[in-house]
């Protein structure tokens, strides 16, 4: 079966039947593993225990910016290529990118407030990340107000497109700024700064969040797909009630 | 008469007679200036240096408020088919209606600043800096809300979201506005340096918000 056979939403459902199941296995696996070698990993010199707080708010902070990137290119499969299930995706994409970057400025919140001494700070990671979820939020409200979904669909796709600039400010800010948030310490070049005893086990955290939002999305696009279905059969009862 | 000079003239006549005229945007911008100081308290000294920070607000939420009726006017009187339909480039034609909301709306802003700078306290320098940091990114604010209000154009309740969608869009301008405002009062930072990113913030928008705004409509009117 070619890949393009994926563009047919029955096919496409078949096959998210028989993988939801393995990758939500795959994602518990992936979870247990990595929050025990997290747990096994050693504490940090001047933070201690706390530092392991970072085991959860990398990777969420890896997946907001990476689900936003995943929107973008479903909002191209919209415009440019027509894909028929691009805008599914992007629309099941959404919220999950908003409890990602939901998760990553709380626990940044709490991982502060012992470090900086502080919950928020205005630096430029922080309120790029903040603008990020805004714009998450913004997103989510125009699928929800446009009542056709093909309409939303060209409309968010828009949206998100200029919304990308945001992911390479989110990225270099800590370059770019005097910030408080520090810089980065694996997406860099040069060898990542960490120590394999403790970049391990966030690599590992890491593939696991990221299994996580595949079962995720791939589940959510599932629902959209039947919605949709639903959507069309209430009208075309109500259709058929009308002309009667 | 060029159809584009034509649609300018417009705009212009219609923003200036419909709907408050343009000296509502204005109003609206004395306002908000005048409730700040009763939640901020009259200390003269504190309304000095907040004054930038607060001139910048009022001027944003004043350019947002008008913002509803750029596209949505059209839409509904008809006219927008008409310009979806003509043979003048549409991104040339949504930069021609911005072009025409910033001179009704924006610029009668930046005129305002001057007295509005005396109900802050603000010294005849920092009420100049203000001045000109608004006169180069209220264009910004226009063409990012004209993105905003191209998507939001057929929606009936589409005001509020128009706010959600524009103002994260235009943080980075009020952030370098206020900036390069606190630069020529106060500031270590040379007051050239947060000008210059605020005026590729302006000229940056002035190119992608029409792009922008008329793949929005393109793809939204069916």
């Amino acid at each position: 079966m070619p890949i393009i056979d994926l563009a047919n939403p029955s096919r496409f459902l078949a096959l998210v039947g028989r993988l939801s199941p393995w990758l939500a296995a795959a994602t518990l696996l992936a979870f247990a593993y990595g929050l025990s070698q997290a747990y096994l990993a050693p504490d940090d010199y001047q933070q201690g225990a706390t530092a392991k707080i970072m085991f959860i708010h990398v990777p969420s902070a890896w997946l907001a910016m990476g689900c936003w990137a995943v929107m973008t290119i479903a909002a191209l499969g919209t415009l440019v290529w027509r894909h028929p299930l691009a805008d599914v995706a992007a629309k099941a994409a959404a919220p999950i990118g908003a409890a990602f970057t939901l998760i990553c400025l709380v626990t940044g919140s709490l991982w502060g407030r012992p470090m900086w001494g502080t919950y928020w700070v205005w630096d430029a990671r922080l309120t790029s990340v903040l603008v990020l979820f805004l714009m998450y939020l913004g997103v989510i409200a125009l699928w929800r107000t446009i009542d056709d979904p093909s309409r939303a669909a060209r409309a968010a796709a828009v949206l998100t497109l200029v919304g990308a600039v945001n992911l390479p400010i989110i990225k270099f800010s800590v370059d770019w700024w005097n910030t408080l948030h520090q810089p980065a310490s694996v997406v860099r070049l040069g060898a990542p700064a960490m120590h394999p005893a403790i970049l391990t086990p966030l690599l590992i955290m890491a593939v696991a969040f990221l299994l996580l939002f595949l079962t995720l999305h791939l589940a959510a696009m599932r629902n959209e797909i039947m919605r949709r279905r639903v959507r069309t059969m209430l009208m075309m009862q109500a259709d058929a009630a009308a002309g009667s | 008469m060029t159809a584009l000079s034509a649609l300018l003239l417009r705009d212009m006549r219609l923003a200036v007679r419909v709907g408050g005229g343009a000296l509502i945007g204005v109003l609206f911008f004395l306002i908000v200036v005048t409730l700040m100081p009763f939640a901020i308290g009259p200390d003269l000294a504190l309304l000095a240096r907040v004054g930038p920070a607060i001139l910048w607000l009022g001027a944003l939420l004043a350019s947002l408020l008008a913002l509803d009726r750029l596209i949505a006017a059209d839409h509904e009187d008809g006219s927008l088919d008409l310009i979806l339909m003509a043979r003048v480039p549409l991104e040339l034609t949504v930069a021609v209606k911005a072009v025409a909301h910033w001179l009704t709306t924006g610029l009668p802003l930046v005129i305002a600043v001057p007295l509005l700078g005396l109900l802050l306290n603000l010294d005849p320098k920092a009420t100049g800096a203000v001045a000109l940091t608004l006169l180069i990114g209220t264009p910004a604010l226009t063409f990012i809300g004209l993105i905003g209000a191209a998507l939001s154009v057929a929606l009936r309740r589409g005001g509020l979201l128009l706010a959600v969608l524009v103002l994260p869009l235009t943080i980075p301008v009020l952030i370098f506005g206020v900036a390069a405002s606190n630069a020529a009062i106060v500031g270590p930072v040379a007051f050239g340096t947060p000008l210059t990113i605020l005026s590729a913030f302006t000229l940056a928008s002035i190119v992608l918000g029409p792009f922008a705004a008329a793949a929005a409509l393109r793809h939204g009117m069916e």
